[in-house]
């Protein structure tokens, strides 16, 4: 990686906002503790008719497909040959990483029996036709592969590092117990330091080739997520249940991917007070309109072959989830069509937004809204399972927002700033 | 970038494909047959009296086989009574009442179907779930299962229910005796006490032919439709009713299985794995070469000068 493309962002890590997380992701992992006590039945709304609830819907399905800024941008940077965009993919993977260790927490939040998961690992218990299993197996190595890809900024980091803050604090305690520092501390130190400085160019020899396992693997596992409900061609509803669930989940993934990448350039540009990334983000938001009216052919064109289109404009329940994820989804991609507005940060950001809704809703109506087991089930999530994926989501920003104080991530300003910063809203490509 | 690693890599890549591929092929399902040869039972609504006698036979038997605990009614805070609304993670069959009005009622049984196709089975990624291919009997297996419920979501009459209330919780559900009183007595407990001889047991075309004769011999009383004959592909526990069928609880089904389906579309993509390996091979190789140009080395970017650059 370019190393002297990125910086730490400097600001105090105990912020007011810091403590609202905080207290969230404490409380949703209390809860965690409770579910593992007394039974996933004490804390959540799911039943034998609803086996799959918030959990599985908004963490796995949906939280994964928001984490994929990391594989949107490493398609763009090292297939579609941009490197220019190369000073954002750091943030980008860490945000995945964030996404993808959560979600794969989460499910062990929620199945019922997570000490027999090693079962993963015993070939002789594969079940390849399960596309359960193709998940799995691809969200475990995706999540090493961007736990390795973002390793170069740990090593840099490493390398560089007097470890002030880590000698002061020990210090302190010694001083406490009133003894001398033992010298062999500084001696480890020191070995970690050399170790980051020895692995660090040899990682970042091979890391090209983990870069691309990282594209590969998503894509596997995005098209599987859809084809997760294949199966389920009795309980879910037919504007939904296709054969094309898989490719649907894929561009739906990409699309979310390059919004989420310019949602979070936006918001985190905005919280820590630097100049919007404008050039880039439009440069971006140029390719989210191309993926959005594929899928969206697909699916009208899915429904029409089906005959399923009367069902779609038939305005009764589920006509009309299907309807509004279909106007969001299109009409942010209108707006991203036109150049002037592509190159304003609000238009970018509504835009973005608008299109990561629509698109979190698409697999919202595939795992839940349009899954009917039959008669007399119902599901809306408990506080108690609400709370547990809020708490998650909250432990995610929480740990971007003091990862990026404290490793380099966000993109070195001097580079853009001659041009940016001068006007940050306006800037013309 | 060396050379000679980068062939290496791409070589190691070939062979987990290829081993992958031996694995896959072994296992893929070419087309569905059904068997006649495997076991199953057969209810005849209307000999149900309605006595639960294989209710209870059924806890009896399989109360300590997967620590099965009996199910408490609102009324009873006690825990005296057993008093099941459903199938749940205490029962793995239930005898539940069908009235259509004062004169026309009809019981109905309801426990796992055992599809001869079955969708829990090919969605459970460990194999937990596993169907036998002598016996046709659908198997749970708690010490593998992780308790993901895929199998819930798959079964298309709900059977496979979890224990909610645990902290150690388990699926349950019918598992035709198969551990317990089919091996002691060769036949399955439901079916060795009904009293009035409305769950047969035996091999499924005996079934067949006796639920044929059936309804020939009794043109008037009988729904003309067996149901499970062909239902998603087949399953071996088998119906007669003189009321329809989706009125008693048992869901209007095509005859294809829809593991067929899904099975199909899974195996077109990861076909011996080809396809997975062809896209990592073509990304790499295109990753590398935009490598080159950006300076081999991907830190080339102290001298690159397109920051901000084309289009
Ligand atoms: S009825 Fe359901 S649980 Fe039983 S074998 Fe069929 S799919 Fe599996
Ligand atoms: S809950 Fe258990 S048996 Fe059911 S699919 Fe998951 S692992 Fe298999
Ligand atoms: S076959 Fe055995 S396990 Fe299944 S319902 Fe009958 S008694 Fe219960």
């Amino acid at each position: 990686m370019g190393h002297d493309e990125y910086q730490v962002h400097e600001a105090k890590i105990l912020t007011p906002s810091f403590i609202v997380l905080l207290t969230l992701t404490l409380i949703g992992f209390a809860l965690i503790a409770l579910r593992f006590i007394k039974g996933i039945g004490a804390v959540s709304n799911m039943s034998d008719g609803y086996p799959w609830g918030i959990w599985i819907t908004y963490d796995v399905a949906t939280g994964t497909a928001i984490a994929c800024g990391g594989y949107a941008m490493a398609i763009l940077i090292y297939i579609r040959n941009r490197m220019h965009y190369h000073p954002m993919i750091r943030s980008a993977i860490l945000t995945s990483m964030f996404g993808y260790g959560l979600a794969g927490f989460s499910v062990m939040v929620d199945v019922g029996r997570p000490w027999n998961a090693y079962n993963f690992f015993v070939p002789s218990k594969w079940q390849v036709n399960s596309a359960m299993f193709e998940v799995a197996v691809c969200v475990m190595a995706y999540t090493t592969v961007l736990i390795m890809e973002f390793l170069p900024a740990i090593l840099t980091t490493l390398e560089k590092t007097e470890w002030k803050t880590l000698q002061h604090m020990l210090d302190l305690i010694y001083g406490r117990l009133g003894m001398e520092r033992p010298e062999r501390i500084g001696d480890r130190l020191d070995k970690v330091k050399e170790l980051a400085a020895w692995a660090r160019p040899r990682l970042d020899k091979v890391l090209i080739f983990i870069i691309v396992l990282g594209i590969t693997l998503p894509t596997m596992h995005q098209s599987s997520l859809g084809s997760l409900l294949l199966i389920a061609s009795t309980k879910l509803h037919p504007l939904w249940h296709t054969g094309f669930l898989p490719l649907l989940f894929l561009i739906n993934c990409m699309y979310i991917g390059y919004s989420i990448a310019i949602l979070e350039s936006v918001i985190s540009c905005y919280a820590f007070k630097r100049p919007f990334e404008t050039k880039e983000l439009s440069g971006l938001a140029r390719i989210i309109p191309f993926l959005t009216v594929i899928w969206l052919c697909v699916v009208i064109g899915d429904l029409a072959w089906r005959g399923q289109l009367g069902k779609a404009l038939s305005f009764d329940f589920y006509s009309c989830f299907f309807l509004l994820e279909f106007c969001l989804i299109a009409s942010g991609s209108l707006i991203l069509f036109s150049k002037r507005r592509r190159e304003s940060i609000r238009w970018l950001f509504s835009s973005a937004a608008l299109i990561v809704l629509g698109g979190a809703l698409y697999r919202f109506n595939v795992y839940l809204i349009g899954f009917n087991p039959g008669k007399g089930w119902h599901y809306f999530p408990s506080l108690a399972e609400l709370m547990i994926t809020v708490g998650i989501v909250a432990f995610e920003i929480l740990g971007y927002q003091v990862l990026v104080k404290i490793l380099p991530v966000l993109p070195k300003l001097h580079t853009r700033d001659q041009h940016t910063a001068a006007h940050p809203m306006g800037e013309k490509a | 970038m060396g050379k000679p690693s980068r062939r290496q890599f791409l070589k190691i890549m070939g062979a987990t494909g290829a081993a992958l591929l031996a694995g896959k092929q072994a296992k893929a399902n070419e087309g569905h047959k059904i068997n006649n040869e495997t076991i199953g039972m057969l209810y005849d609504a209307t000999k149900c009296v309605g006595c639960k006698a294989c209710m209870s036979a059924c806890k009896r038997v399989n109360g300590d086989y997967g620590s099965l605990s009996y199910e408490r009614a609102k009324f009873d805070t006690d825990g005296l009574w057993d008093a099941p609304e459903d199938l749940s993670g205490s029962t793995r069959t239930l005898i539940k009442l069908f009235k259509q009005s004062e004169q026309e009622w009809s019981y109905v049984k309801y426990s796992c179907m055992h599809c001869q196709k079955p969708s829990c089975v090919s969605v459970c990624p460990v194999a937990a779930m596993t169907r036998d291919p002598e016996t046709g009997i659908v198997d749970y297996n708690k010490n593998t299962c992780i308790g993901c419920r895929y199998c819930q979501v798959a079964c298309a009459f709900n059977i496979p229910k979890f224990q909610w209330d645990r902290a150690l919780p388990q699926i349950v559900k019918c598992d035709l005796c198969k551990n317990t009183n089919l091996p002691k007595k060769g036949i399955s407990a439901c079916a060795e006490v009904c009293p009035a001889g409305a769950i047969m047991f035996g091999k499924r075309k005996d079934l067949l032919e006796e639920a044929e004769k059936r309804l020939r011999e009794n043109p008037g009383k009988y729904i003309n439709h067996i149901y499970g004959a062909n239902e998603l592909g087949g399953t071996n526990h088998i119906y007669l009713a003189s009321m329809q069928f989706n009125k008693l609880g048992l869901p209007t089904l095509k005859d294809a299985a829809p593991a067929e389906f899904s099975e199909k579309i899974q195996h077109t993509i990861y076909k011996g794995f080809i396809a997975p390996v062809a896209l990592y091979s073509t990304l790499c190789f295109i990753a590398l070469k935009n490598m080159k140009k950006h300076g081999g080395e991907e830190g080339g970017h102290d001298t690159n000068t397109d920051k901000g650059g084309h289009h």
